[in-house]
């Protein structure tokens, strides 16, 4: 009913120019996004040999297994961890709980390569802990004892979920903070206790923030190369490499990323179906403090414990580890150029999140003006970049502006008798696309959603009171969700500042961002050299992260 | 706190130079930038020449092929005949005459065409445990699909290039059938599963996991040299070298090498890089850098090489039917599930 009044109103009031400036706009940039994602598509269709007779008869069911396991594995793990946490911090008091709501983000500043090569120095055989083992129990070889072997699946599985699930911890506990206390009061007076009280209702509420943080996770760990890689999982990512590198076939190794695209956006598509018949209303009594329950004894515990551990293991083990190495090597700071380093990645992804706030701004605002399917399919679309392995992605960034330059260039040329060369490729504008391109689905979910929580009658009475839909945007929406454009910009700029294969890839010559110089030293097992960096990084994270939960905490009022 | 974020903002942008200077040489790296710079530098003192470096593992190619004829790439620099052999499938390179080069490099580490060129060499040996193995039980790379070696021995993924170019040279000898047969005796010869990288091997040899390792020569270098991990030094005094294949065609051998790219804009200034890069001087110091053999004829090897690995026969297959015959190697590896 709301919706279809809304879209009688908009398309009586707007003039049909409004209406095209909005919808062109809005499928012109999110073609532009879109070009990436479309020039992979199109190398699959030019393979050098058809790959998948190959693959099927070898190793194609050990790659379809090994990427089920690593995706339900994370993906459990990531959710039990996110969910339970968000729940205890929210709807609970136990001694730490002030703490535990941010430093529960913190995780998410650690790249999931770092944690994995940590991790395997710490727990490998000649790490601390098995020479402490060993030590203490007078074993002399790997022969005399079991040890779980960290490079393993199981291994990758735990480093992932370590630092994927502050994705669902988020939103769900952003979704836990919307909810009213009417709903849990009713289900406690009639007879339920806290836990079923929380499967009951509050689980059910927040179904649409775990699915959408369980699909993050889910393209995040689809994408994930550096960890697999180096623990030897053979997922598909291994299997678009190996095609790509080993056997000389980049258009069968783009099929194989176009196909688990497919797949991902699959299981999305279904769960939306899936909940398309649900629809939910909340009285909004956000301003209402939330009624917690106390835990005390052995419940404080055991809370106390639920929260800490993902953060120990997550952060603080990491943190440590690398802290110690890099004192070691604090003269670093003088010989290399830290601070340039640490400049670009602040540039590019700072940069890259204005942009994608931007560029979501436009998608999801257009949609709400138009209630076209066009539109939403235009926003989807231009979120494919997400599900798309970091330096197969890179390719599809590096063919488009290639064209666009040689096109310029060959147009001066032939018609001014100059050479305007490569414009765009090879430069930090390269790196800043790929980014917008790979991280733009992480905003338009936030934006769309903070937009959405604002009742259309608000867009009435300002239309009505002669504000265009631009200044309706400028004046009444922004700053009523300015808290929500925040939080997906951090997000954003800590991904950013994480990630590796684009930015290697696409940079212009000595051009070095804290990951990159991480990596040429940790891709040949010298963590020790580059940890300082490493720590940068982390610390570089750490700062929105922190901002980013006092965000979210604010939007509901104390208790 | 705004006033750093600009400062670091600018430096940002700052630190993109504009590639128009004087005399400047572009180089697409495979190789870590750590471990040329050492090279570049001693370039850019004796020539004034400024050196300019990206460094990726994979994508490079795919950027030149797209850059085209305005691509600023002057020089790809490799750590494998792979990508060497790629780029010249693909037409990105062009042939280089210089009688210097075609003097100091042997043929067989150069493109008869003069495509690209060899600048290091590398054999892939067999690390033997000191303690359990007698250094004269193993001989060559077809000893190690002996049943006696069951669960003794240890190696990297089969799908990492130096194993593909190693299987690669076995099919070339022996052909795909026997092969094949000799992989899979291999697989059922390992201790665990393929992982880690080649210095991983050796210290799984250390520490008793397997007896047998595969691994590149100059590892043993990077590891009995390693101060800052005296650890890796142990891992090192464990195992004896073994170069295979001594009896009949020699020990399996694989390059770093550098080409110049078809559209080089500044190729004067390219083919004065490669040429500085086979110089006595440099030739020393870039086979010392990474512990490698210098292909230059006539050029002293280190002390450290000359101590542990001494004179060796090498196999002399060409690298090119090596790099063609990867695709059927990593294909191999998938059927006999060497990885899995």
């Amino acid at each position: 009913m709301n919706a279809r009044l809304n879209a009688e109103i908009n398309t009586s009031i707007s003039n049909p120019a409004g209406l095209w400036r909005w919808f062109g706009s809005t499928w012109l940039v999110a073609l532009l996004v879109a070009l990436p994602v479309l020039s992979v598509f199109y190398l699959a269709l030019f393979p050098k040999e058809n790959i998948w007779a190959h693959l099927a008869d070898t190793v194609l069911p050990v790659y379809i297994i090994t990427t089920l396991e690593l995706m339900i594995g994370v993906g459990v793990l990531a959710v039990g961890m996110g969910v339970i946490s968000a729940w205890l911090v929210t709807m609970c008091r136990f001694p730490g709980k002030k703490y535990f709501e941010w430093a529960l983000m913190l995780p998410f500043a650690v790249p999931a390569y770092v944690i994995a090569y940590v991790y395997t120095d710490l727990l490998e055989y000649a790490g601390p802990v098995q020479s402490a083992l060993r030590e203490i129990f007078g074993w002399q070889t790997a022969r005399d004892y079991w040890f779980p072997e960290i490079r393993s699946l199981g291994g990758a599985i735990l480093m992932l979920a370590f630092v994927l699930y502050p994705y669902v911890y988020l939103l769900v506990r952003a979704s836990f903070l919307e909810q009213s206390n009417s709903l849990r009061d009713a289900s406690r007076l009639l007879g339920c206790s806290p836990l079923q009280s929380f499967f009951r209702i509050s689980l059910p509420i927040a179904r649409p923030a775990i699915a959408v943080g369980l699909a993050l996770v889910s393209m995040e760990t689809i994408n994930d190369f550096g960890t697999v890689d180096f623990f030897a999982v053979k997922s598909m990512s291994a299997g678009i490499y190996d095609t790509w590198l080993n056997m000389g076939n980049l258009g069968g190794s783009a099929q194989i990323a176009s196909l688990m695209m497919f797949f991902v956006v699959t299981l999305i598509l279904l769960e939306r179906l899936a909940r398309a018949r649900q629809k939910q209303f909340n009285s909004s009594d956000r301003f209402k403090a939330l009624d917690t329950y106390k835990l005390s004894g052995w419940k404080a515990v055991l809370a106390w414990s639920i929260c800490a551990l993902p953060i120990l293991l997550g952060f603080l083990i990491p943190v440590l580890i690398l802290g110690s190495y890099a004192i070691q090597h604090l003269d670093q700071l003088d010989q290399e150029n830290f601070l340039t380093f640490a400049g670009n990645s602040f540039f590019l992804s700072a940069t890259a999140a204005l942009i994608t706030i931007a560029i979501a701004l436009l998608l999801a605002y257009s949609k709400r003006l138009y209630h076209y399917k066009s539109l939403t399919a235009a926003a989807n679309f231009a979120s494919l970049g997400y599900a798309m392995p970091g330096a197969v992605l890179a390719i599809g960034v590096i063919i488009p502006l290639a064209t666009f330059d040689n096109s310029v260039d060959g147009f001066m040329r032939e018609h001014f008798g100059i050479s305007t060369g490569l414009l765009l490729s090879g430069t930090t504008f390269a790196i800043i696309f790929a980014y917008s391109v790979r991280f733009l689905a992480v905003s338009t979910g936030a934006v769309e959603s903070s937009l959405s929580k604002i009742t259309p009658t608000m867009d009435m009475a300002s239309r009505s009171l002669g504000l265009s839909p631009m200044q309706t945007l400028l004046k009444v929406h922004l700053p009523l969700i300015k808290g929500g454009i925040f939080s997906a910009g951090l997000v954003v700029f800590v991904d950013c500042m994480k990630e590796l294969p684009a930015t290697l890839i696409l940079r212009p010559f000595n051009y070095d961002t804290l990951a990159t110089f991480v990596y040429q030293y940790a891709s040949d097992e010298m963590l020790e050299e580059c940890s300082l960096a490493a720590l940068l990084i982390v610390a570089v994270g750490v700062i929105p992260v922190i901002l980013l939960t006092r965000t979210i905490t604010s939007t509901r009022a104390e208790s | 706190m705004k006033k750093m974020l600009t400062a670091m903002a600018l430096s940002a942008m700052i630190a993109t130079p504009a590639l128009q200077a004087a005399e400047e040489v572009n180089i697409y790296s495979f190789r870590q930038a750590f471990l040329i710079k050492p090279l570049l530098d001693a370039f850019t003192e004796e020539t004034g020449i400024k050196a300019n470096v990206v460094f990726s593992k994979k994508g490079l190619l795919e950027r030149i092929e797209h850059e085209g004829r305005n691509s600023p790439a002057d020089i790809l620099l490799t750590s494998d005949i792979g990508p060497l052999f790629d780029a010249t499938e693909k037409g990105l390179l062009q042939p280089i005459k210089s009688e210097l080069l075609e003097k100091n490099i042997p043929a067989k580490y150069r493109d008869q065409q003069g495509n690209w060129y060899g600048l290091t060499s590398r054999s892939r040996i067999i690390y033997a445990s000191k303690d359990r193995v007698d250094a004269s039980e193993i001989k060559s790379y077809e000893d190690l699909a002996d049943p006696k070696w069951k669960g003794r021995i240890c190696t990297r993924s089969g799908k990492h290039t130096y194993n593909l170019s190693l299987i690669g040279s076995m099919v070339a000898e022996h052909g795909e059938a026997e092969t094949q047969q000799w992989l899979n005796s291999l697989k059922d010869n390992l201790a665990r599963r393929p992982q880690g990288n080649d210095r991983a091997q050796v210290k799984a040899v250390k520490e008793g996991v397997c007896d047998l390792a595969l691994g590149n020569s100059y590892y043993f270098g990077k590891m009995i040299t390693n101060e800052k991990k005296p650890e890796q030094i142990e891992w090192a005094q464990s195992v004896n070298l073994i170069f295979p294949n001594q009896d009949d065609r020699g020990a399996h051998m694989n390059i770093s090498g550098a080409a110049v790219t078809k559209y080089a804009p500044h190729k004067d200034a390219a083919v004065k890089l490669i040429e500085f890069l086979s110089s006595d001087k440099a030739q020393q110091l870039y086979a010392e850098v990474n512990f490698e053999f210098p292909v230059r004829n006539g050029t002293q090897r280190s002390e450290l090489i000359t101590k542990y690995m001494g004179e060796f026969k090498e196999d002399g297959v060409s690298l090119q039917k090596i790099a063609e015959l990867r695709s059927t190697a990593a294909k191999m590896v998938d059927k006999v599930g060497f990885d899995n």
